[in-house]
C-alpha cells in the first residue's frame, strides 16, 4: 500500500519521543534487567552479585518444583483453552442461528469480559468455599468432598472453573464476530447445498472460522498463561505452599517473598521465550489470513 | 397470461401456517443456559452483598436479598477497611477512577501520535521505531513484573499517580489499532489537504483528528475498563493504603478474610460489586463500540 | 424439469410492509421467466421465496408437484447462482461443484462424471484445482453456474448474477446463459435490474413495482404494449417519452380533449423528422426544440422540449442538427401509447379528428 507522507519535518520526531520514552524506561530496561539478572546470583543481603552463567536456569529446570509448577501450568493451560473456546463457540454459533433477542443474548453473555480476575477470583472463593459455598453442597450429592485450599486437585479444579467462566466471555465476543464476517451469501449456497445442519457447520461454518479460532487459541493460551495471575492469586489465599499455580505466579513467588532474584529472572526469561514463539507463530499465521478469499 | 388451471396443479391453501420447529426452542435454551452460567455468580454475589456476616456464615451463600444492604455498602463506602482503617471504598472508586481514566487517555494520546509518525512520515528511524514498538507485544508485564518495580523504585515513584499509570502505558497495542486505522485512510485526503495548505500538524488536528472519533471512543473503552481492572501492577506498586484501588482492595479483602472467625462475607461482596460496576456498565452501554475496537484491531 | 406456480404469494414484513404483495405467476417446464424491476420492488424477496431463503407469509409455491413453503431450500430440489457467487472460499473449484452432489449421496464416479462434463461445457477445465481467491470474476460467475447445473434440478434460480461483471463480460455471458438453459431444458427464473438482460433473456417476463406485479407477457409484447406508465418507462432504452395529454395544446383550437386520457407515450425511435408541415398520415404532429445532441455512433439522440414537456428523439447515424434548432417531428398513430389517470393503458385509443378539417390531416400542436 503506497502511503504518501509527508517530507522532512520535526513532527514525527516531536510526536514518537513520548511513547519511545515510556517504552525505552518501562519495557526494554526491566526486559533487559531481567535478563541480565538471569545469569547472576545475588547474595542474601543484596549487596553483591556474582556470575553464574547458565546456572540459575539449570537449576529452575532441573528442580522439582519448578516442573510440578510447570506440568500443572500447561494442564491448566490446555484444559482452560479447551472449555473456554468449547463453550463460547457452542454460544456463539446459537447466538448467530438465533433470529429473535439476538441482541440481547449478546450482551448477556459478553460483559463479563468487564470484570477484573481477581473479582472472578474472588467470586470463585466465595462459591467454592468450604463453609459457605453452594458447589461444596452440590459436590456432596455426587459423592464428592470439595476441599478447596486443602486438596490440590479440588482447588485445581475451583481455579479452572472459574477461569473458564471468565474466558468464555471473550471467546465468544471473538467467534461471534467471527461467524458474522462469514458472506451471507456462502451461508445460503450452503443451504442449499446440504440439509444437514451440523453437516453444514463441520464442512463450511468451521472451516472459514479457522482463522478466528487461530487468533483465540493463542489468545487463550496466553491468557491462561499470564493473565490468571489475577485470578489465582486470591484463591490461593496467600497460601501458596500446597496450592497449585502457574508458571508466572512462581515467577512472581521467587522473585517477591523468596528474594531469588536470579532464578526468578530465569524463569522471566523462559517464559518470554515461550511467548515470543507464540506471538510469532501467530502473526506469521495472520499475514497468511490476509490473503484468505 | 397462464391462468389455465391444469389438472395436474395440486390444491393449494390460499393461507399457510409454517409447522412448528423444535430447532429454535433448543437453540435458545442452550442459549438461556450459558447465559445463566455467566450470571447466577454475580447475582450470588449481589444477593450475598446485603446479609450481613453471620446470616451468610450460618446460611451459606445466599440466593434473595436480605436486610443489610445499606449497612454493607455504607460500611465499604465509608468506613475504613483494611489494616489501618486509613481508606475506605469511595476512596478505592476514586482511584480506580483515576486510574482507569489516566490509563486510557495516556495511552491513547501516546499511542495515536506514535502512530501517525509512524504512518505518515518517511523519516531514518521510522523502521527501527516499528519494530521497537512491536517488541513490546510479545513480553506481557508478568514477565518482566521485577525489574520494573526496582526501576519504578529507584525513581522514586512508588505509591504515586505516575508510577501506577505510566509503566503500564509502554505497550503497543495502542499503536497497532492507530495504525491499523491510518492506514485505511485514503490518501487522497492528504493531496487534498496539501493542496489546502494544510502541514502535518494541521492535518493532524482538523482532519485525522475528527475522522478517528469512533476509533478513539472504541479503544478508549477498552482501555479504560483495562486500566480499572488493573491487579498485578498496583498490588505492588502500592503499599499505601491511601493509593489503593479497588481491585487492589479485594487483596485486602482476602487477607482479611483469611485472618477472621468469621469473614465479612457481606462487606467482601460489596466491594466486589463497587468494583465490577462501572466497568460493566460501560461496557454494556458501549456494547457495539467495546465490541468494534475489540474484532477491528485483530486485522 | 418442472413447472412452477406462484398463487398469491405475499411476504409481509412487521404489521402492514408488503415486500411482495399477493403475487401470481405460472412457469411452464422449461421456460425462462425473468422478474424485472427497480430496486425495491421485491423481485429478489420472490425469487428468496422461491429458494427457501424467505419465509412465505401468504400464498404458496409449487415446485413440479409438491407445495414447497415447509421445505427446507435443500429439499426443494432447485439450485440458485448467488450475485456475488457465494463461491465455497476455502474449497476448490471441484469441490465447490461437488459438494451439494456429496451431501445427496450420489456414488464418486457419477459425481466425477457430471462435475467434469459441466466444467467442459463451462470451459473450467484447467481450474478444477484451484481454489476461488485464484479466479477472475467471469470465471468465479462460471463455477457458481457450474455449481448449479451439476445438480440437475427441477428449477434455476438466478440472482442477478451478472451484476458484478463488466460491460461486455456481461453481454458475452447472456448469450452464453441463453445457450446453457435452452440446451438443459431447466426452469429459471432469473432476477435482474437491467431491462436489457430481461429482454434478451426471458421466455415469459414479469415486470414488478413496489411489491405487485404489473405486467406479465413475452418480452416483445411487454415492450410494444406496456400495461401501464410504469412498464413504459421502464423498458426500453432510452426510455419511452411521456407526455401529459393535456400539454398537447389544451387549447380548444383543436378539439384535442379526450377525458379518459392523462398520458400520452411514444418512443425516441418511432419519431419521424417532418420537412414539411402539410405531410399526409394519421397521428401526431409536433413541435421540437433541441437543447442538446448525444452522438453515439450507430444513431444520435436528440434531447430537447416539446413546449415545456422533455422529449427524446433517435435518429439514424448523424446528426445534423445543433443546440437551439426547431424541427418538426411526428409519431404515427399506432405508435402511440395512451394511458389513463391511474397509468393504465387504454387499449385501441386513436388520436381523435379535429373538428373543421377535411379528410384526416395531421393534428398539430403549436409549440408555445
Amino acid at each position: 500500500m503506497n502511503k504518501v507522507r509527508f517530507g522532512h519535518s520535526i513532527v514525527p520526531y516531536l510526536f514518537l519521543l513520548p511513547q519511545m520514552a515510556v517504552v525505552a524506561v518501562f519495557f526494554y530496561l526491566p526486559a533487559g534487567e531481567a535478563v541480565r539478572s538471569s545469569f547472576f546470583l545475588e547474595d542474601p543481603f543484596g549487596f553483591s552479585s556474582t556470575f553464574v552463567g547458565l546456572d540459575n536456569y539449570a537449576d529452575v529446570l532441573s528442580s522439582t518444583e519448578y516442573r510440578r509448577v510447570a506440568i500443572f501450568t500447561v494442564w491448566f493451560t490446555v484444559l482452560v483453552a479447551f472449555f473456554a473456546l468449547a463453550i463460547a463457540l457452542l454460544l456463539a454459533v446459537k447466538a448467530d442461528a438465533v433470529l429473535r433477542g439476538a441482541k440481547t443474548y449478546r450482551t448477556l453473555l459478553m460483559w463479563v469480559y468487564a470484570i477484573a480476575p481477581p473479582v472472578a477470583g474472588l467470586l470463585g472463593i466465595l462459591l467454592f468455599d468450604q463453609h459457605v459455598g453452594p458447589f461444596v453442597d452440590i459436590a456432596s450429592w455426587f459423592g464428592w468432598t470439595l476441599r478447596i485450599g486443602v486438596n490440590y486437585y479440588d482447588t485445581a479444579f475451583a481455579m479452572i472453573t472459574t477461569a473458564v467462566w471468565y474466558q468464555v466471555a471473550v471467546n465468544f465476543i471473538f467467534f461471534l464476530s467471527g461467524l458474522q464476517s462469514i458472506p451471507r451469501a456462502v451461508r445460503e449456497a450452503a443451504l442449499i447445498d446440504c440439509r444437514s445442519g451440523l453437516r453444514r457447520f463441520f464442512t463450511v461454518t468451521l472451516p472459514l472460522l479457522t482463522p478466528t479460532a487461530f487468533f483465540l487459541l493463542v489468545i487463550n493460551v496466553t491468557y491462561a498463561l499470564f493473565d490468571t495471575f489475577g485470578l489465582i492469586d486470591p484463591m490461593t489465599k496467600n497460601e501458596p505452599g500446597n496450592n497449585p499455580v502457574t508458571l508466572v505466579y512462581k515467577v512472581f513467588l521467587d522473585g517477591f517473598r523468596g528474594n531469588d532474584l536470579g532464578g526468578s529472572s530465569a524463569q522471566s526469561v523462559i517464559l518470554m521465550i515461550v511467548v515470543f514463539a507464540l506471538t510469532v507463530v501467530q502473526f506469521r499465521f495472520m499475514e497468511r489470513r490476509v490473503h484468505y478469499a | 397470461m397462464s391462468d389455465a388451471v391444469s389438472a395436474a396443479r395440486p390444491l393449494a391453501p390460499a393461507s399457510h401456517r409454517p409447522a412448528f420447529k423444535w430447532g429454535p426452542v433448543f437453540d435458545h435454551a442452550i442459549l438461556i443456559a450459558g447465559a445463566a452460567f455467566m450470571l447466577v455468580p454475580v447475582f450470588l454475589a449481589f444477593m450475598t452483598s446485603t446479609h450481613d456476616a453471620v446470616t451468610v456464615h450460618t446460611g451459606g451463600v445466599q440466593a434473595w436479598p436480605g436486610g443489610s444492604l445499606i449497612d454493607n455498602y455504607a460500611t465499604v463506602m465509608f468506613d475504613g477497611l483494611g489494616f489501618s482503617g486509613a481508606v475506605n471504598g469511595t476512596t478505592m472508586m476514586l482511584n480506580s477512577l483515576i486510574l482507569g481514566l489516566g490509563f486510557a487517555v495516556g495511552k491513547i494520546v501516546l499511542s495515536m501520535m506514535a502512530a501517525y509518525a509512524i504512518v505518515y512520515f518517511r523519516f531514518p528511524l521510522a523502521e527501527f521505531a516499528f519494530w521497537a514498538i512491536f517488541v513490546t507485544l510479545l513480553l506481557p508485564l508478568e514477565v518482566r513484573i521485577l525489574p520494573s518495580y526496582e526501576i519504578v523504585q529507584s525513581m522514586g515513584l512508588i505509591n504515586t499517580y505516575t508510577g501506577l499509570i505510566v509503566p503500564l502505558v509502554a505497550s503497543a497495542t495502542g499503536t497497532f489499532f492507530f495504525r491499523q486505522f491510518f492506514k485505511s485512510v485514503p490518501d487522497e485526503l492528504i493531496e487534498a489537504a496539501r493542496i489546502d495548505g494544510a502541514g502535518p500538524l494541521k492535518f493532524f488536528r482538523d482532519i485525522l483528528l475528527p475522522l478517528s472519533r469512533t476509533m478513539i471512543a472504541a479503544i478508549f473503552i477498552i482501555m479504560f475498563v483495562y486500566g480499572w481492572n488493573q491487579y498485578l501492577w498496583p498490588t505492588l506498586i502500592t503499599t499505601n493504603e491511601e493509593y489503593f484501588t479497588l481491585v487492589r482492595g479485594i487483596k485486602q479483602i482476602i487477607q482479611v478474610w483469611v485472618g477472621s472467625q468469621i469473614p465479612e462475607y457481606g462487606q467482601a461482596m460489596a466491594l466486589a460489586v463497587l468494583a465490577m460496576l462501572p466497568p460493566v456498565i460501560v461496557v454494556v452501554v458501549f456494547q457495539s463500540w467495546f465490541i468494534k475496537g475489540l474484532t477491528e484491531s485483530d486485522k | 424439469m418442472a413447472r412452477l406456480h406462484i398463487d398469491q404469494v405475499s411476504k409481509i414484513y412487521t404489521g402492514t410492509q408488503r415486500a411482495v404483495d399477493t403475487v401470481s405467476i405460472d412457469v411452464d417446464d422449461g421456460e425462462f421467466l425473468v422478474l424485472v424491476g427497480p430496486s425495491g420492488c421485491g423481485k429478489s424477496t420472490l425469487l428468496r421465496m422461491i429458494a427457501g431463503l424467505e419465509a412465505i407469509t401468504e400464498g404458496a409455491i409449487t415446485i413440479g408437484e409438491r407445495v414447497v413453503n415447509d421445505l427446507d431450500p435443500a429439499e426443494r430440489d432447485i439450485a440458485m447462482v448467488f450475485q456475488n457467487y457465494a463461491l465455497y472460499p476455502h474449497m476448490k473449484v471441484y469441490d465447490n461443484m461437488a459438494y451439494g452432489l456429496r451431501n445427496r449421496g450420489i456414488a464418486r464416479d457419477e459425481i466425477d462424471r457430471r462435475v467434469r462434463e459441466a466444467a467442459t461445457t463451462l470451459e473450467l477445465g484447467p481450474l478444477l484445482e484451484r481454489k476461488p481467491r485464484e479466479l477472475s470474476g467471469g470465471q468465479r460467475q462460471r463455477v457458481a453456474m457450474g455449481r448449479a447445473i451439476v445438480r440437475n434440478p427441477a428449477a434455476f434460480l438466478f440472482d442477478e448474477p451478472l451484476s458484478n461483471l463488466d460491460a461486455k463480460l456481461r453481454s458475452h455471458m447472456r448469450v452464453e446463459i441463453k445457450h446453457l438453459q435452452r440446451s438443459l431444458g431447466i426452469t429459471s427464473v432469473y432476477v435482474t435490474h437491467d431491462q436489457l438482460e430481461a429482454m434478451t433473456l426471458a421466455d415469459k417476463l414479469v415486470v414488478m413495482n413496489a411489491g405487485k406485479v404489473e405486467q406479465i407477457g413475452a418480452p416483445l409484447d411487454v415492450y410494444e404494449r406496456p400495461a401501464s406508465t410504469f412498464v413504459a418507462s421502464f423498458i426500453g432504452a432510452p426510455a419511452m417519452n411521456l407526455i401529459p395529454f393535456s400539454a398537447l395544446g389544451d387549447d380548444g383550437r383543436l378539439g384535442l380533449r379526450d377525458a379518459a386520457v392523462a398520458t400520452i407515450g411514444f418512443r425516441p425511435q418511432d419519431i419521424i423528422e417532418v420537412a414539411n408541415d402539410n405531410e399526409d398520415g394519421d397521428g401526431l404532429s409536433l413541435r421540437f426544440v433541441v437543447d442538446a445532441v448525444e452522438p453515439v455512433g450507430s444513431e444520435s439522440y436528440l434531447h430537447g422540449k416539446v413546449g415545456d414537456e422533455r422529449v427524446v428523439v433517435r435518429i439514424d447515424g448523424r446528426a445534423p442538427h445543433r443546440e437551439g434548432d426547431r424541427i418538426g417531428i411526428a409519431v404515427p398513430s399506432e405508435r402511440l401509447h395512451a394511458f389513463d389517470a391511474d397509468g393504465r393503458r387504454l387499449e385501441g385509443w386513436r388520436v381523435p379528428e379535429a373538428v373543421g378539417d377535411a379528410g384526416t390531416a395531421i393534428r398539430k400542436t403549436r409549440a408555445t
